[in-house]
């Protein structure tokens, strides 16, 4: 999961305090595994480098967590570009889809559209998969379905994400 | 949406109600010879309709559908039956087979209504039953088979008169997945074989990976994954 | 086993028909309305009796005529009545003119006040026609103002047409030819006590009654069972969560018991709806007042009761040969081929039941009622047990042919035995039809007097009675519309001496070409005189029409004395003439005079009979006889000729007959409808698939056709040899000759062949609109 991406998403619907930031992360994705003020320090100032935020103001007391950081349209870019990027399927990328999806949502993007780009990706790998199976000999054929039913899986998943987009919208803007 | 040249079978722009629901609300379509395409979407999303569409069965509000060059919305009820019978086939999920006639007459039937004596009809139908390996079921009834046997009789009678489109809407979702990919194994090879176009009506990944691409169908409206990424 | 388990699964069952939503809703009310109008045609045919019962007492209770000798002498509690009977079209109208002798006159029931001359009361019927356009005709015959309505107590039917007039100078009448008499009361006990039945015709009257409602039975059987397809997968289901297979079994009889207790319910109301529209129906000439139609309530007990149980016993006999299991009810593969012996014992039985009242003819008394009943029921029963066998063995042998032919037959094969329930109903009502119509026509000859009259000569004839203006009579009738020719023969009686003759000569007074109707003239001029000679039916006057005889008119009626003498004497120029057959179908003998050799006084001693000869393709051209006859004398009545006359009560019967069998025929036919619509639903989703590979609904109609039609037509075979059969038994037990009548047979068969086709034409819409491509919606 990429939190570089993920914390510029968040900065996308205003200017915060790298403080903030990690707030917002760790309420919306890091149920279990809250992110080090330190992270967020050292992806802030790569971003900063890279020209994807700027900082939009200091209070008084100086230190990195109180900058306020704003993002830039090079920033903008680079989130749609990585939203819009299916992953390469490969098992429990659930964690990245979901930041994507929630990501999407408060950006006020189509989710929809998430899913359904990832959802062709899987099929293109469950294709080739298939076709490797067919032509195959039993081991061929035993280790491609594990593949695919995992694969599978992850398809499912977004076939219940994406019937749930409404209620998950409602619940991550609140 | 522009559709590639030398498609088979093309859909633009198809909306159809029933009564107060919409079942497709601008869905486009496209299909090469040759080619399987997998109808994807959550239940009740038109997928269903998009099919009966494409097939001639319905007949959208609005919208064309051109068939080898031909619009087929404009055909008459009967023009529409004769391309169903000659040009299409078709695997349903249910009920599709009769009852009361032996498997080789069921798969014999559509050449009958073409006007085939009953003995190169039954003939043609067990070659067929053959490919897809349920010839020893020639004199059972659809009753006395297995969910995966029947169907492969319904693939056999779908292909039978050697179809340009196969139609196939959920073709196992009545099966469990070593039968449903058996199915869909002879089902892609066959209609490979003999160049036919499948437009595969599915909810299931596993399915859909049979196919060559997929268009998702949501709410009415179709979307084609492969130009849009 | 005990009751109480019985009744709670029962109950059970009967919470599933209504609670199985709209599905089980349609169940239920299809076989409740299928119970229904059995039912209802089983309380109506149990109300008959009674309804015929009360019209003959009404009959009584209004009768009008004296039969004793002796005369009853004009007081004030004394009424004088005169028949004024006419017909209408085809439609008979009970006249009556009255004149009350005083005060305390008794006047006929349903009469509130008597009618003053020139003024009728008349029937609700007879008043909405004579207020329609259709009535113009008998309003001209009837010129009475109308001051009231006959109540329904003088009436036998409500469609019934009848007046009483006002008159005045009855008494005359009661003089000349017209039928009355002086009364002082109406009614008449001596006819309550009619003759026995004839064993013929009470044979007659059970068979029509087993006839009738054998197909009823078997159509209540067949009710039950609707739906039974979607009702299998309910019962699988309750199999599932753990009933056992005995429990289910009554379960489903209870489906079926609320299905019948709710057609119990609907029958009571078809049956009182269908007697309010009986009395505005007129069936065959007969109508009823809706309270004639009262059940005997032993009758009507035995329908609520019996039709319930026969639900769950044929509920539990259909479900024998079918093993319900949780995940679906299993009809083994191949069903146990069903065997033909004990299919072949009921007809055989029914056979040696009637066997021992062969040639016992009328003479031999009374037939055993039961074994009668007993042996056509087994015979009848044999048609629905023989069926099942004959459509399995037949369809399991036909060989191949169209799509839409193979779809038909494969499906027979496969559920043979729904299809021949499904005509059962119909094959017994043929069977017994047939059996009965060649009962008929054997007993016709008896009953039936052919009559002589040659309806092509004339349609028509007309009394004129003595003394009246006959030239002015004729003229009157020519020139009446629609009338062709009339011809008018006038005679009189002459004995051989002027008291006390021992032969008389009918002397017949005629013009020419009259005359030519009554026997073949060598020529003819007016003043010549013929003797018929070699008469068949006259031998006496061959001697008395020798030249110079003299001859005497009302020698031997003394009681004229007031007349004089009147003689005449055969002329020397009589010739010779050959008898011909008249257009009553006599041959006269006797003297034939031209006009212009009857001597003058003679005249007065004439009666003159018309012969009209009318123009049929005039519409209402005998209306038009009538009403000329009714304006010279209300109390006339012409006689309209027919070429067959019947007796009363046979023709009653065949009434009886051809009612109840348009009855059967039409609530069989529905059922038909229904289980063919049924069927057709719970095809929906294969025909929809059919459809969706593109076959032509043509194909598919015909199938529908082909379905019901070889079923059918088996049946129909069926029915007419079993019906032969039964007829000729029939006919050897009345000690007749063995006629098999084939126009009825054919008939017969057409109708029942006829209804299949109606049904199938019926259905055909529904399998169109079901053939829509939405059956393949699934979600």
């Amino acid at each position: 999961m990429s939190i570089g991406h993920t914390l510029l998403g968040l900065l996308e619907s205003g200017p915060r305090h790298g403080y903030d930031l990690k707030r917002a992360f760790d309420e919306k994705f890091g149920h279990d595994r809250p992110l080090h003020y330190g992270q967020v320090y050292s992806t802030m100032s790569r971003l900063l480098k890279n020209g994807l935020v700027e900082v939009d103001g200091i209070e008084a007391g100086g230190g990195p967590e109180r900058k306020r950081y704003a993002i830039t349209e090079a920033g903008i870019t680079d989130v749609e570009r990585w939203l819009a990027t299916p992953e390469k399927p490969e098992p429990y990328l659930q964690s990245t889809l979901y930041t994507k999806v929630v990501l999407a949502l408060l950006t006020r993007r189509d989710a929809g559209d998430i899913l359904d780009t990832q959802r062709s990706e899987h099929l293109r790998s469950m294709r080739i998969l298939t076709d490797r199976k067919r032509k195959g000999d039993l081991a061929d054929q035993l280790i491609c379905d594990h593949a695919l039913f995992h694969l599978e899986a992850d398809l499912r998943w977004l076939e219940l994400t994406a019937a749930r987009l409404d209620k998950l919208r409602e619940a991550v803007t609140r | 949406m522009t559709h590639p040249a030398g498609s088979l079978l093309i859909a633009q722009d198809l909306r159809k109600t029933y009564g107060p629901t919409t079942a497709l609300d601008g869905a486009e379509f496209s299909i090469h010879p040759g080619e399987v395409v997998a109808v994807m979407g959550p239940s009740g999303s038109g997928k269903s309709t998009l099919l009966h569409c494409l097939a001639g069965i319905v007949t959208p509000d609005s919208g064309s559908i051109t068939y080898n060059g031909r619009e087929v919305t404009s055909m008459s009820d009967s023009e529409r039956s004769a391309l169903r019978r000659s040009e299409f086939g078709f695997v349903f999920q249910f009920g599709q087979l009769v009852p009361e006639l032996t498997c080789v007459e069921n798969v014999a039937l559509p050449l009958r209504l073409n006007g085939s004596s009953r003995k190169a009809a039954e003939r043609t139908a067990l070659g067929w039953m053959e490919r897809l390996e349920v010839d020893d079921l020639r004199k059972k009834r659809p009753g006395e088979v297995s969910g995966g046997q029947g169907q492969r009789v319904a693939v056999a009678r779908a292909l039978v008169t050697d179809p340009r489109v196969l139609f196939a809407d959920e073709p196992t979702g009545a099966l469990d997945s070593l039968n449903g990919e058996r199915v869909m194994e002879l089902l892609t090879e066959a209609a490979r074989s003999t160049n036919a176009a499948v437009v595969l009506v599915t909810h299931e990944a596993r399915v859909a990976a049979y196919s060559d691409r997929e268009i998702v169908v949501r709410d009415g409206r179709s979307r084609d994954m492969e130009r849009v990424v | 086993m005990s009751v109480r388990q019985w009744s709670r699964d029962l109950a059970m069952g009967t919470r599933f028909a209504f609670a199985g939503g709209r599905e089980g809703w349609t169940r239920a009310l299809l076989t409740a309305v299928g119970v229904g109008l059995g039912v209802a045609l089983l309380l109506l045919t149990t109300a008959i009796p009674n309804a015929l019962a009360e019209r003959d007492r009404r009959e009584e209770a209004r009768s009008d005529h004296t039969f004793s000798q002796q005369e009853i002498p004009k007081a004030d509690d004394t009424l004088l009545v005169v028949d004024a009977d006419t017909t209408y079209r085809d439609q008979d109208v009970r006249g009556r003119l009255l004149e009350p002798d005083g005060p305390k006159a008794p006047r006929p029931p349903g009469v509130a006040a008597f009618p003053a001359d020139g003024e009728m009361v008349v029937s609700p019927a007879l008043k909405e026609l004579l207020a329609s356009d259709d009535g113009k005709l008998l309003r001209e015959r009837l010129p009475y103002r109308i001051s009231g309505t006959i109540g329904e107590q003088g009436l036998v039917g409500s469609q019934e047409l009848a007046f009483f007039a006002g008159g005045k100078g009855l008494e005359q009448r009661l003089e000349g030819p017209a039928s009355g008499a002086r009364i002082d009361s109406f009614g008449n006990d001596d006819l309550g006590s009619s003759d026995p039945w004839d064993p013929v015709l009470l044979l007659l009257v059970l068979v029509v009654f087993v006839v009738l409602l054998m197909p009823v039975a078997v159509f209540i059987a067949a009710a039950v069972r609707f739906g039974g397809e979607r009702r299998d997968r309910r019962l699988a289901a309750l199999r599932l969560v753990g009933s056992d297979s005995r429990m289910t079994r009554r379960i489903a009889a209870g489906e079926a018991l609320a299905g019948s207790v709710l057609g119990l319910v609907l029958g009571t109301g078809f049956f009182l709806l269908g007697r309010q529209l009986g009395a505005s129906a007129e069936v065959f000439h007969v109508s009823v007042f809706p309270s004639y139609l009262n059940p005997s309530p032993l009758l009507a007990a035995l329908v609520a009761v019996a039709v319930p149980t026969a639900a769950v016993l044929v509920t539990l006999f259909a479900l024998r040969g079918v093993v319900i299991e949780p995940l679906g009810v299993v009809r083994t593969a191949k069903p146990a081929r069903r065997r033909l012996w004990w299919r072949l014992l009921l007809p055989l039985g029914g056979l040696a039941m009637l066997y021992p009242m062969i040639g016992q003819g009328r003479d031999q008394g009374d037939f055993n009622q039961y074994l009668v009943v007993g042996g056509v029921m087994l015979l009848l029963v044999g048609v629905t047990a023989l069926l099942p066998w004959v459509v399995e063995t037949v369809v399991a042998r036909l060989g191949s042919g169209g799509v839409a032919w193979q779809l038909a037959v494969r499906r027979l094969q496969l559920s043979s035995g729904a299809a021949a329930r499904m005509v059962n109903g119909i094959a017994v009502a043929v069977a017994g039809a047939i059996a009965l119509q060649m009962l008929f026509a054997g007993v016709e000859g008896d009953y039936t007097a052919s009559s002589r009259y040659d309806v092509s000569r004339a349609q028509m004839s007309v009394e004129v009675p003595e003394g009246a203006r006959t030239a002015a009579t004729i003229g009157e009738y020519r020139d009446t519309e629609g009338v062709r020719k009339v011809t008018a023969l006038s005679d009189v009686y002459l004995g051989d001496r002027r008291d006390e003759p021992d032969s008389f000569a009918q002397i017949t007074v005629a013009d020419c070409a009259s005359l030519r109707e009554v026997a073949t003239l060598p020529s003819c001029r007016d003043g010549d005189v013929f003797a018929v000679k070699g008469s068949q039916y006259d031998s006496e006057s061959d001697h008395l029409a020798k030249p110079g005889t003299t001859l005497w008119a009302d020698a031997g009626d003394t009681a004229r004395s007031g007349d004089r003498e009147v003689s005449w004497t055969v002329p020397k120029d009589i010739r010779q003439a050959q008898p011909r057959e008249d257009p009553t179908g006599n041959e006269r003998g006797g003297i034939l005079l031209t006009p212009g050799a009857l001597p003058g006084s003679l005249k007065a001693h004439l009666s003159t009979q018309l012969f009209l000869s009318l123009d049929l393709s005039k519409a209402d051209a005998y209306d038009h006889v009538r009403n000329t006859a009714a304006r010279l004398d209300p109390t006339s009545q012409p006689m309209t000729w027919n070429s067959i006359e019947r007796n009363d009560r046979y023709a009653t019967i065949r009434t009886g007959l051809s009612v109840g069998a348009a009855c059967v025929l039409a609530l069989i036919g529905a059922s038909l409808l229904v289980s063919q619509l049924e069927q057709l639903r719970e095809r929906r989703k294969l025909l929809s698939a059919l459809i969706a590979f593109g076959t032509r609904r043509r194909t598919l109609s015909l199938s529908v056709l082909w379905q019901t039609a070889i079923p059918i037509g088996l049946g129909l075979l069926l029915a007419a040899t079993v019906g032969m059969a039964l007829g000729a038994v029939l006919l050897r037990m009345t000690n007749m000759k063995i006629r098999v009548d084939w126009p009825s047979v054919l008939s017969m068969t057409g109708i029942g062949a006829a209804v299949v086709l109606v049904v199938t034409l019926l259905s055909l819409p529904p399998l169109l609109k079901l053939m829509r491509p939405d059956g393949l919606r699934t979600e």
